[in-house]
């Protein structure tokens, strides 16, 4: 019979913890050009997602949300990862992220040109499964914010 | 099970017969308090089904070879223990189900659409869980019927204006549970039923909390329904009872359509078996049942006076030790003899979901989120609690080990301090 073993905190890591109780970019933007909710109904958890996009890029960034640390923490490290970038980086970087948490085994490489940077702290949320999709709902919304921008 | 010198099975020695807690999980003892969401079961309960696969297992009620008259013995001497367990005399008229959730539905798609019409009234607590709040719903939706909604207090009982009113308006069912699954909350069934009855009402008890807890005989509850699950009660998933009074068992269509359940059947007509063959269509859970009559047997052994007198020595000695946590805060009444051992809280501004993964390190099984209580939740303006539940198998050194853990995870969590 195997269990899972005693983690060391790789999942509550400092930087998550900073994110969570001091968020970047939180609250509404009067200037958002899109703007969607996201809810994880298994767990209630809900992100609202303001985006301002401007000649392709995104160029300001702001959250609203109720949930774990987890989930508001991947928004806030979300914020301040996108903004600036283009659509394209965005989608991007964004994909690269969800194949690093759902990608069983190994952590595959990013792309050329992708830098993870923080969000490589969300990487122990891989060792439980419940949880990956608390740290997807912000991405998986910004997704579906910029769906039809193509 | 061991034997105490009094010659009774004894509740102290209950946990040797739990394999399950017997283990370390993640170098951690298993610190199970989840049993308000599904039991734990012991070895005597193991063993009866176990023991009836393997020398006895067969279709019931049909076969004419030895195997099959012996699996009919046993369920129907399942259900004559489980009956037995709860005071019910006129053995037929308590029905296995899958479960609550199951033995609820059944109600509301035969007694209530037999019984509830347009305008009609069915009133409920806000604590309802969702097993007992969306099958009357969606009755409702379906017969042009309202929903009359008990508030609670802010300690988890009910709320005595909210009640009178509901019952003012005569309604047609008050539906309610024994046990507050969030709260623990034991509400006073007796009164509620008698006065439900005045108001001229047809009334159900979810005993999903209650049964498993509390002594029970059916006619001092009052009640016209009982539900309720085995697995919460030391036995296996997939069974579960509804008790109801024959005279209104009677009157009710069917809920399922097949085999067992019928008298005899035309091309173009169908007549029903008597009870309870009529609500008990196909095969059902065998084992189940012989399982649950084991649980039975096994809380009959221990005492349900005895089980009672456990939950409040650990009720008591949880709310000691968690009122030495700094930030703790506990829901619901704080009479400790109006309430069941489920004991949900909030720890600072730790979320449950992140509480529940911090206490499972320390190997420690709680539970984290809604409880299906989502309107009781928004009323509580709460997203979620998190939430431990005792039972016969726990002892004063399980609370020790979650206080232990939530001591730790509150130390990671107050660590951090935002720059200005």
């Amino acid at each position: 019979m195997s269990h899972p073993e005693a983690i060391s905190d790789d999942l509550y890591r400092e930087i998550i913890l900073d994110h969570y109780t001091c968020p970047r970019h939180k609250g509404h933007l009067e200037t958002a050009t899109h703007r969607l909710e996201g809810v994880n109904p298994s767990c209630g958890d809900m992100v609202e997602l303001d985006l301002e996009v401007r000649d392709g890029r995104v160029v300001e960034v702001g959250f609203v949300g109720e949930g774990c640390s987890i989930s508001m923490a991947s928004a806030s490290m979300l914020a301040e990862s996108v903004r600036g970038q283009t659509l394209d980086q965005v989608r991007l970087l964004a994909d690269t992220f969800k194949a690093r948490l759902l990608t069983k085994g190994g952590i595959p490489e990013p792309p050329e040109g992708v830098d993870i940077g923080e969000l490589e702290a969300l990487d122990g949320v891989r060792a439980y499964p419940v949880r990956i999709k608390c740290a997807l709902l912000a991405w998986n919304t910004l997704l579906e914010a910029i769906e039809n921008e193509r | 099970m061991e034997i105490s010198v009094q010659g009774r099975p004894s509740i102290q020695a209950a946990r040797q017969d739990f394999p399950i807690l017997d283990q370390e999980i993640g170098g951690h003892p298993v610190t199970f308090l989840d049993s308000a969401s599904s039991a734990q079961k012991p070895r005597q309960v193991m063993q009866a089904v176990r023991s009836f696969e393997e020398t006895s297992y067969a279709n019931i009620h049909r076969g004419l070879y030895w195997l099959s008259e012996e699996a009919t013995r046993l369920y129907e001497e399942a259900r004559e223990t489980v009956a037995g367990f709860l005071g019910v005399e006129d053995v037929p008229t308590l029905l296995f189900t899958r479960g609550t959730t199951e033995s609820l539905n059944l109600l509301a798609y035969t007694w209530g659409e037999r019984n509830l019409g347009e305008g009609d009234e069915i009133a409920l607590p806000v604590m309802e869980h969702h097993s007992n709040l969306v099958p009357w719903q969606q009755l409702a939706f379906r017969k042009g019927a309202r929903l009359r909604w008990i508030e609670i207090n802010p300690d988890g009982t009910l709320d005595q204006d909210s009640l009178a009113a509901a019952l003012d308006r005569r309604p047609k069912l008050f539906t309610f549970t024994w046990v507050s699954n969030v709260f623990g909350t034991i509400n006073p069934v007796r009164e509620l039923a008698d006065r439900a009855h005045a108001a001229g009402a047809t009334v159900i008890l979810d005993g999903a909390q209650g049964v498993p807890h509390l002594p029970t005989r059916v006619e001092d509850l009052g009640v016209d329904f009982l539900a309720f699950s085995g697995h919460k009660m030391l036995a296996p998933t997939g069974i579960g009872v509804l008790w109801g009074r024959r005279e209104l068992l009677e009157t009710m269509p069917p809920f399922h359509y097949g085999g067992s359940m019928i008298s005899t059947v035309r091309r173009d007509r169908s007549s029903w078996d008597v009870l309870p063959n009529r609500f008990e269509a196909g095969t059902p859970n065998i084992s189940g049942a012989i399982g649950l009559a084991a649980a039975c047997r096994y809380l009959d052994a221990l005492g349900m006076e005895a089980v009672r007198d456990h939950d409040q020595d650990l009720l008591a000695y949880a709310f000691e030790q968690l009122a030495s946590l700094e930030g703790l805060e506990v829901f619901g009444p704080e009479d400790l003899a109006g309430r069941s051992c489920v004991v949900s809280f909030r720890f600072r501004n730790i979320h449950p979901h992140d509480l529940a993964t911090l206490l499972a390190r320390e190997g420690v099984c709680v539970r984290a989120g809604h409880h299906c209580c989502q309107p009781l939740m928004r009323e509580i303006g709460m997203m979620g609690t998190t939430r431990a539940s005792f039972y016969v198998y726990n002892n004063r050194e399980d609370v020790d080990r979650l206080v232990q853990a939530l001591d730790k995870a509150g130390r990671l969590f107050s660590g951090v301090k935002c720059k200005p």
